[in-house]
Parts: structure tokens; C-alpha cells; sequence
């Protein structure tokens, strides 16, 4: 609770994204440790991390969620490497980490063997209220409106132009309900004492509306957009308003937010499944 | 009808991607694209003297097209290969060269740099909203003002300008060594400049330049519509490959139907897109030429979007990385609606049609 620890999440690997449960990462129990060799890949911000909990194959019998388990690792163990991968925008977020006979001290293991999948998908429900971002979305509205006013267009203010007022109006309207959905869940959870599957609307439609106002702010700047954001810093351009000359960037890297934690397309079969009964 | 290219835009088409396809592959474009000059000048230099800036002036001024279907053939071809070289502002500078009646040799045989200089910080689309001014004395004129996101402009030698003379709008050649220039480089790639403008010398080109002007905006979006195509169609190979060939649950994930349909209607869109594209083409010099390119503008703004959209998303992570291919091609669709006029501001041109009909 200090700060001093810095923990990223290694979940998905290279041929387990969406398909999760497909994982490769081997923990082998030698003695009093687990030796874990594999890899992980889009774990943010794992950079900055000095710990990982991560998801590893303890058996490889029985159905494929019933073989994997839930450790704690120390990053400074010998065996790990971690190389930063590059994103769609030119920044860096995401890693891939590779484990090479790392050894990591038995009681490391969260609960017991092969439940790790119980507690992921605990986890994971959390995460997806989370990724709804409903704060997130309040800001860049108010962010939209104010660009939106400070940019020019036939000699007015952008938001007085019809179309593009409609355009945040519509914006507008879908946080709104957002907002007591979002409330809505968090109350059913409470009385209930769980979330269920229902967190995976806010998740869907939660991460539409953020691209949405990142496709405004983008929209709005027009040409001013166009820059690379450390080209616009260091020429002291001043296209855009202070403070909007990543807007182009925060719209391509906040493509993710309908990818990670499970993508959309995975929510949708969620909910198929746990509330169609299709 | 017949749709296909005349057989000499199909070899100047052919022989262009297969020069970019051996000569210009992803990675070499990625070094090139997103560090100064952000362009490769031997590849221009190649290319140039492979001739393809001819095809964009007419026989009388020494090129041997001219046509907006000669644009749209080059422009594909650039569009597939991602190709970052600054030929959009050299169709515009043929186009407002010849309104001119000025020699275009150097352009035409790409020694020589054009910016073209129409946009401004507060009016980056729309010709009426220009500020920019020009004085003249003893024949002598000079220009003041700022001009915003020049394509090509960080290596441009020579600015035509757009500035305010008389009630009207004039064009104005400057050269860039008289003149403030700062260049920075675009997060899809390519190059684009500054033009800070302070009693500049200049030279005046076409006195009363309303319609030369806006036939460089169309051509140049209408080239811009062709560059989608071509960017479109290779985006969606990856694509497809990427569905045939990722596995998830046991099975290749283009299997699922829910991604299945969606392919599709991605495909319907591209191939409208196509089609609005060879309707502005077929109506460059036409009474209906800008409303026409308008029209064209605003569907290919809406589809390259979903095009972009669609494949990072049906892709999921892989295509959110700077490694993978697709994310490039991703961002040059979506900010090409950021250049020569966005989906709204054409959709407002076409409903001032309807209104005045």
C-alpha cells in the first residue's frame, strides 16, 4: 500500500489473447519452487513494475481452465527479461516477458494449484467496470467542448457548427445513460455481493463512448492533428490549443481499450452465454 | 461502361506498384517515414525519373495525361505501397501551374519542390476563410501571415501561396529561402511545414485565383480518395490473412461468423468507396467537379475509418503494435481525413448543393 511495489498483470501471451485459457507458461513444482518457463506479452506498464502475478499451466489434464494457476513473481528474479513493445502511436506501454527456468519460492502460489483461473476471472470482472472508464469519459467530454469552442471554423467557434455539435450531443447523451448504468450494476453487485456477467455491457459500451470523444477531440483539431506529437513539442508549433497536441495519438493508442481485459467481440459471447441462453 | 484503366494508365499503374513493391517495401518505408527529411530523396529521385509526375499535366504543358483518371491511377499505386513521398503537393502545383500558364518542366521532372500553400491555422479547408494579405508596391508584392500543415512543405523550395488581393484571392510564388520555414513530421508519416510569412517577397501567379485554387483542392482530394482505395485494398489482405490464419479456441477465427460478417460489410464499403472514386474522377473539368469530389471525399472519410477501425479491432492487440504493418496503413486512413477537407466539411459542400438546387 506504500507505493514501493509496482505490479503488472501476465496474462496473455502470444497465442493466448482472447483465448486465454489456451495459455502456455509452464510452472513445474521442484522441491520448494515453481520453475516457470514461457512468455507473456501486452503486459502494461510492466516497465515500471518490480512484481507480476501471472497465469501458468500447472497441468495439462482435464478441461484446459482446470490446469492453470495463479503466482506472485519478484521481476528481479534471475531468468526474466522484459522488452518494451512499440506502439501503434510511437509510445510504450505494453511488454513482452520472457521466463527462462525462473525460480520462484513455492508459497508465491495464490490459494492452491490449478484454481487460478476462479480467481483471474474474479479479477477480470473488477477490471471491466474499471475499463468502462465512465471519469474518464466525464473528462474528455468536458476536453471536446472546450476544444470545440476554442477552434475556429468559417470565422465561429467549431461548436457552433451543427454538425459537429450533433456529433457531441449524441456523445453526450450515451454517457448519460452510461453513467446510471454503470450505477445500476454497481448496486445490483452490492446487494447481490458479486458482479456478474452484466459488467461486460459497461465494458462494451463504456470503451465505445471513450473512442468516440477521442474521434471528436481528433476531429476537431483537423490539420493541427496531423503532427507527431514530439515533432509538435520540440518545433513549438502551437497548432492546437495547449495541451492537444496528442490527440491524434490518445485516439490510435485508446484503439485498445476495446481489445484488452477481454475484447468486445469476447463480452458479447460472454453475455451469449450467461444471459441469452442462446 | 467500360471501368477498367486504358491500357497505358494500367502499364504506368503496373509498373509503379511493381517498382514500389520491390523498391519501397513496409519496413524501408517505416525507416524513412517517420524521420527527417521523412522522405527517402534517392526513391524520389528514382521514381521521378521513372516519370510519374507526367501523367498529371496535359500534353501542351508537357506531361501526357492530365486527366483525373491519371491521378487516380498513380495515386492507388502510392496508396498500396503506404508510399510517404510528397506527390500530392506536386499533382496541386501542376494543376495551379498550368492555371498559370506557367512552365512546369522542373516540377513535372521532380528537380524542383512545391509547397502548396492553402490552409491556415483557423481556416485549414474552406478558400473564404483565408486571412492571409498581400501588399503591393511598384509592382513589387509582399505577403503576410501564417500558413498551416503544408504537405511536403519541410523540403519544398518553392511556396505557392494563397493570400488575399484585392476583393478576391491571389496566388503568389514564394521562395522558401525568403521565407520562415518549420518543418516536423506527421504521425502517419510524411513530412509537412510552417510558413511564417512577414512582408515576404512574392511574386504574383494568377491575380483572380478563386477556381484555380479550388480545382487544386479537388484534384488533390480526389487524389486522396485514390490513395484509400489503395490503402483500403492492401489493409484488408492483411486482414483476410490474419482471419485465415490466427487460431483462438481450436480454430482459425476467421471461422467465426460474428467476424465473418463483418469482413463483408468492410468489403462492401471499399468497393462503394471504389466506385465514388472513378465517379470524381470521371467529373474532374466538369460543371459538377467539385460537388462530385465532395461526395467522394466524405464516403472514403467514413470508410477508411471503418476500414482502420475494423482491422486493428478484428485483429485485436497484434495491430495496436508499430511492428505489425497494418497499424500504419491504419493511421495514414484516418488522417487523411485531416487533409484538403474532412467528412463533415464535404458533407456540408454536398447539402449546400441540395439546398440550392
Amino acid at each position: 500500500m506504500s507505493g514501493e511495489d509496482w505490479w503488472c498483470q501476465g496474462y496473455s501471451e502470444p497465442g493466448a489473447g482472447s483465448d486465454l485459457a489456451s495459455l502456455k507458461t509452464r510452472a513445474v513444482r521442484d522441491g520448494d519452487v515453481y520453475v516457470i518457463n514461457g512468455q507473456k506479452t501486452c503486459t502494461t506498464l510492466g516497465q515500471y513494475a518490480n512484481k507480476i502475478f501471472c497465469l501458468v499451466r500447472t497441468s495439462t489434464e482435464g478441461k484446459r481452465q482446470q490446469g492453470i494457476s495463479f503466482i506472485l513473481v519478484d521481476l528481479d528474479t534471475p531468468g526474466i527479461e522484459m522488452r518494451p513493445i512499440k506502439l501503434i502511436e510511437g509510445g510504450f506501454e505494453v511488454n513482452e516477458v520472457f521466463f527462462t527456468d525462473v525460480r520462484v519460492p513455492a508459497e508465491n502460489l495464490v490459494s492452491e494449484e490449478n484454481i487460478g483461473w476462479t480467481i483471474a476471472k474474479f479479477l477480470l470482472t473488477h477490471e471491466r467496470t474499471n475499463i468502462a472508464g465512465v471519469g474518464f469519459s466525464m473528462e474528455a467530454l468536458e476536453q471536446v467542448k472546450m476544444l470545440a469552442r476554442t477552434v475556429k471554423r468559417n470565422g465561429k467557434p467549431l461548436i457552433e457548427n451543427p454538425l459537429f455539435a450533433a456529433r457531441i450531443a449524441q456523445v453526450e447523451i450515451d454517457l448519460e445513460a452510461m453513467k446510471i448504468t454503470n450505477m445500476r450494476m454497481l448496486m445490483t453487485a452490492q446487494k447481490q455481493g458479486a458482479q456478474g456477467p452484466e459488467t461486460s455491457f459497461l465494458k462494451i459500451k463504456g470503451t465505445v463512448i471513450r473512442q468516440e470523444l477521442n474521434d471528436l477531440a481528433r476531429r476537431a483539431l483537423g490539420p493541427a492533428a496531423a503532427p507527431f506529437p514530439a515533432e509538435e513539442l520540440a518545433g513549438n508549433l502551437a497548432l492546437a490549443p495547449a495541451d492537444h497536441a496528442t490527440n491524434a495519438a490518445q485516439y490510435f493508442n485508446n484503439r485498445k481499450v476495446s481489445i484488452f481485459g477481454g475484447s468486445n467481440e469476447i463480452q458479447r459471447n460472454i453475455l451469449t452465454k450467461a444471459l441469452l441462453e442462446l | 461502361m467500360d471501368f477498367d484503366l486504358t491500357e497505358d494508365r494500367r502499364m504506368l499503374f503496373d509498373t509503379l506498384n511493381r517498382y514500389l513493391a520491390d523498391q519501397y517495401p513496409i519496413e524501408h518505408r517505416n525507416e524513412v517515414a517517420y524521420a527527417a527529411p521523412f522522405h527517402d530523396p534517392a526513391k524520389w529521385s528514382e521514381m521521378t525519373e521513372l516519370g510519374i509526375l507526367f501523367p498529371f499535366a496535359a500534353e501542351d504543358a508537357g506531361g501526357f495525361g492530365g486527366e483525373g483518371f491519371d491521378v487516380t491511377a498513380v495515386f492507388e499505386a502510392l496508396g498500396r505501397a503506404l508510399c510517404p513521398e510528397p506527390i500530392l503537393p506536386a499533382v496541386m502545383a501542376s494543376w495551379l501551374l498550368r492555371a498559370a500558364k506557367a512552365d512546369q518542366s522542373e516540377l513535372l521532372a521532380g528537380s524542383s519542390h512545391y509547397g502548396v500553400a492553402i490552409g491556415e491555422l483557423d481556416a485549414p479547408y474552406a478558400l473564404e476563410d483565408i486571412t492571409t494579405t498581400s501588399t503591393a508596391s511598384g509592382g513589387v508584392y509582399e505577403i503576410s501571415g501564417r500558413k498551416s500543415s503544408i504537405y511536403g512543405g519541410n523540403i519544398a523550395e518553392v511556396f505557392l501561396v494563397a493570400a488575399r488581393y484585392t476583393d478576391d484571392i491571389g496566388l503568389f510564388e514564394i521562395k522558401a529561402k525568403d521565407a520562415k520555414v518549420t518543418g516536423y513530421g506527421l504521425i502517419d508519416g510524411g513530412g509537412a511545414a510552417e510558413l511564417f510569412l512577414d512582408n515576404t517577397p512574392a511574386q504574383l501567379a494568377i491575380a483572380d485565383a478563386g477556381k484555380a485554387l479550388q480545382d487544386a483542392l479537388d484534384i488533390g482530394a480526389l487524389a486522396l480518395c485514390a490513395e484509400a482505395v489503395g490503402l483500403m485494398d492492401v489493409t484488408k489482405d492483411t486482414l483476410l490473412d490474419y482471419l485465415r490464419t490466427r487460431k483462438q479456441f481450436g480454430q482459425t477465427i476467421g471461422s467465426f461468423q460474428a467476424l465473418q460478417h463483418r469482413a463483408v460489410d468492410m468489403m462492401t464499403e471499399i468497393e462503394q468507396a471504389r466506385s465514388i472514386t472513378i465517379f470524381a474522377a470521371s467529373r474532374i473539368g466538369e460543371s459538377d467537379q467539385s460537388r462530385s469530389v465532395s461526395m467522394a471525399k466524405n464516403l472514403i472519410g467514413r470508410t477508411a475509418k471503418l476500414v482502420a477501425e475494423e482491422t486493428i479491432q478484428m485483429h485485436g492487440g497484434i495491430a495496436m503494435t508499430w511492428k505489425y504493418s497494418a497499424s500504419h496503413y491504419a493511421k495514414r486512413l484516418i488522417m487523411l481525413d485531416h487533409q484538403l477537407g474532412d467528412t463533415d466539411y464535404h458533407l456540408e459542400r454536398v447539402m449546400a448543393g441540395i439546398t440550392a438546387a
